[in-house]
């Protein structure tokens, strides 16, 4: 889950690592509000999920209460790549004298963590890492063992930052660090971490991606699950449980485990369909969730066919197959539909199915056929 | 031969007690596995039809002689799990529990290196292992796999794992050993792990590898197939149809940049000179044909 940049500060904050003073609005009132209380000159930040907002116009500066009110206004609703503005993060202008780069990471070949630290931040770290990858420290951390303290001054010294900035960058970095670890992330990046011309070193921006496997630990992380997704398809699924990611094609795919369904959207792809979503049920799926899947994939108006594709491992076929008489039973479903079942009780689920099969609920043998008589189901 | 196991591997499921655990124990001890009990804290001296049920690994394995354990218990507590087996004297471990956070897995992995450089750990998020007529470990259908070999599989999906056997038993081909690695972002046990162990089989003659999309270890698979391996390989790579930047299902699987996309894995491996197959029946079809002229 990809935090916006205000929730990432926000759970910087709630490791000891220095942000600007600042505080969201959703209006321009709000936002004059914020500005008043924390004092000018302030940075109105459009908070969406994606690069590029200063280009776009969606980070201004504002000196006094009449330039934070013109520019909430102009970046309040600004569609930025597709991403529509809803919401803002006004905080107190920093002055900067220098711009680092700091972040933490799995570096899945090497099974540690990699920290990554420049002293030319403020840029894509990308394009750092192409043109002068010397520019970039990298540190690779036995996830058993941490990062310590001295660890860190030697990885402050060798990145080259500022003499003045390196004792606080260092303490910085074991704080993120332990955001980065006991906070769950995938990701903890920030860009720019900056040096002001007092002397002091704190985090301008903050990018956070949180592993939503340790979900179990982290109540906390419900607020910023109420800002997720927006695509309605989407949002339906996560409340019943599903992993599902919206496309554009006119073909329903329900599939379990998440190879098979990306197998399954390459398939019809082959055949000369296009996939309308990617939902992978899981494994050890149910009844209910079958049922639950389908009325989501139902609700998408784009759905001309239905293939589901099952082959039974921990999920049970006959499960499966309840699950979609149980879903047509409780609703009625506006497109054909065609499984293949293969696995685990992959007979008894089939039995189940078979005295219900007409023209508009269809097996096929294998993922081949059921692929083609899906996409000529769609277009006729 | 097989790989990793065989007839006589004496295997404990931790969590047999619980719905899956039992359920995919008991297939696993009818398909003619070594299932010699089970742990669950507390249900020592219990047993799940006529399988003896042991509060620790320890016991377990003083009573039974098992060395390798079935991993099946919820994501909160795997990793516990995991680090008892091995210190309680398993040396191969087979876990498929899905959604242990990806801190969890990386501390558990380095533990287990620094600690018990003997131990395997297959998995997490992974099917399991089956070597046909001999032993199943995991949750793989018994009735698919076919006995007798020539080819190996290795495969980071667990629904593509069944699909490959499958393609391969419909055309009566069989198989040495099946092995789901998983596609978790940090697994115990990796391509390269099980294309040597290929390798060194006499009895594979060539392997089926299924990756996906995400990471780099199919590239890192390339690499080694091109130097160390003889024996020939089939590839199918799933997403290629897969946007950027989204999660397919597993934590491991998604596009970041021009990273990690399925077209940049079959490029690598064509380069190594394994067949690469555009979907699992056409890498199933690929087999037949390399395996007629064995």
């Amino acid at each position: 889950m990809d935090l916006f940049e205000y929730q990432g500060k926000q759970y910087f904050s709630r490791f000891g690592i220095a942000v600007s003073p600042g505080d969201v609005a959703d209006t321009v009132e709000e936002a004059v509000a914020v500005a008043e209380r924390i004092g000018y000159p302030v940075v109105v930040k459009a908070q969406v999920k994606v690069g590029g907002r200063g280009k776009a116009g969606g980070v201004k500066l504002a000196h006094d209460v009449d330039e934070v009110r013109r520019h909430a206004q102009n970046i309040l609703g600004l569609d930025i790549k597709g991403h529509v503005v809803h919401r803002l993060w006004i905080e107190r202008s920093s002055d900067i004298a220098k711009e680092y780069y700091a972040s933490f990471t799995l570096d899945r070949p090497n099974k540690t963590h990699l920290g990554m630290l420049s002293a030319q931040g403020g840029v894509e770290i990308e394009v750092v890492a192409e043109e002068n990858p010397d520019a970039i420290a990298f540190l690779s951390i036995d996830p058993v063992r941490g990062l310590d303290l001295a660890t860190a001054r030697r990885w402050v010294h060798e990145a080259e930052l500022d003499e003045v900035a390196r004792e606080q960058a260092a303490e910085l970095l074991v704080k993120l660090y332990d955001c980065y670890t006991t906070g769950d992330c995938d990701l903890a990046e920030i860009n720019p971490l900056i040096l002001t011309p007092e002397g002091k070193v704190h985090a301008l921006d903050a990018k956070v991606t949180l592993d939503e496997n340790a979900s179990f630990r982290h109540p906390e992380w419900e607020e910023f699950r109420a800002t997720e997704t927006e695509d309605p398809r989407e949002k339906m699924a996560k409340e019943k449980g599903l992993n599902y990611i919206g496309l554009d094609g006119s073909i329903g795919i329900i599939a379990n485990g998440a190879g098979l369904a990306m197998s399954t959207l390459d398939v019809v792809n082959q055949v000369g369909g296009s996939a309308a979503n990617f939902l992978d049920i899981g494994g050890g799926a149910n009844a209910d969730v079958m049922a639950a899947a389908l009325e989501v994939i139902n609700s998408d108006a784009k759905v001309s066919a239905i293939f589901v594709n099952i082959f039974g491992g921990i999920t049970r076929v006959d499960e499966v197959a309840k699950g979609v008489l149980e879903a047509l039973s409780r609703v009625s479903i506006n497109a054909p539909i065609v499984l293949r079942l293969d696995g685990t009780n992959a007979v008894e689920g089939r039995a189940i199915l078979a005295p219900h099969l007409n023209d508009r609920l269809i097996t096929e043998p294998t993922m081949l056929d059921a692929a083609r008589r899906a996409v000529s189901l769609a277009s006729a | 031969m097989s790989i990793f196991v065989d007839e006589n591997t004496k295997v404990i499921v931790q969590g047999l007690t619980g719905g899956q655990g039992k359920f995919h124990g008991l297939r696993n001890r009818d398909y003619g596995t070594k299932v010699v009990g089970g742990v669950t804290p507390g249900k020592g001296g219990t047993d799940v039809e006529g399988i003896p049920v042991f509060n620790s690994v320890k016991e377990a394995v003083a009573a039974t002689g098992a060395t390798a354990s079935f991993v099946v218990v919820p994501p909160k507590f795997a990793s516990a799990a995991i680090l008892e087996a091995a210190e309680g004297g398993i040396t191969f471990i087979v876990c498929i529990t899905e959604g242990i956070p990806a801190h969890d897995e990386a501390v558990t992995y380095n533990r287990l290196v620094e600690e018990y450089p003997d131990v395997r750990l297959l998995g997490p998020n992974c099917p399991g292992i089956i070597s046909p007529g001999k032993c199943n470990i995991g949750i793989t259908s018994g009735d698919i796999a076919l006995a007798g070999g020539p080819v190996g599989i290795v495969s980071r999906s667990g629904t593509l794992t069944y699909q490959a056997l499958h393609e391969l038993s419909q055309q009566g081909i069989g198989q040495t050993t099946c092995v789901g690695i998983g596609g978790d972002p940090v697994p115990g046990t990796n391509f390269i792990d099980c294309l040597a162990a290929f390798e060194a089989d006499p009895e594979t003659k060539a392997v089926m590898m299924i990756g996906e999309i995400g990471g780099s270890e199919e590239e890192r698979a390339a690499e080694w197939i091109k130097h160390n391996m003889t024996k020939p390989v089939v590839s199918y790579i799933a997403g290629v149809t897969a946007p950027a930047g989204r999660k397919m299902g597993h934590a491991g699987a998604i596009i970041s940049g021009s990273k990690g996309t399925a077209q940049a894995k079959m490029d690598a491996l064509a380069e190594a000179g394994v067949h690469v197959c555009l979907n699992p029946t056409e890498a199933g079809q690929k087999m037949v044909e390399i395996v007629q002229a064995l």
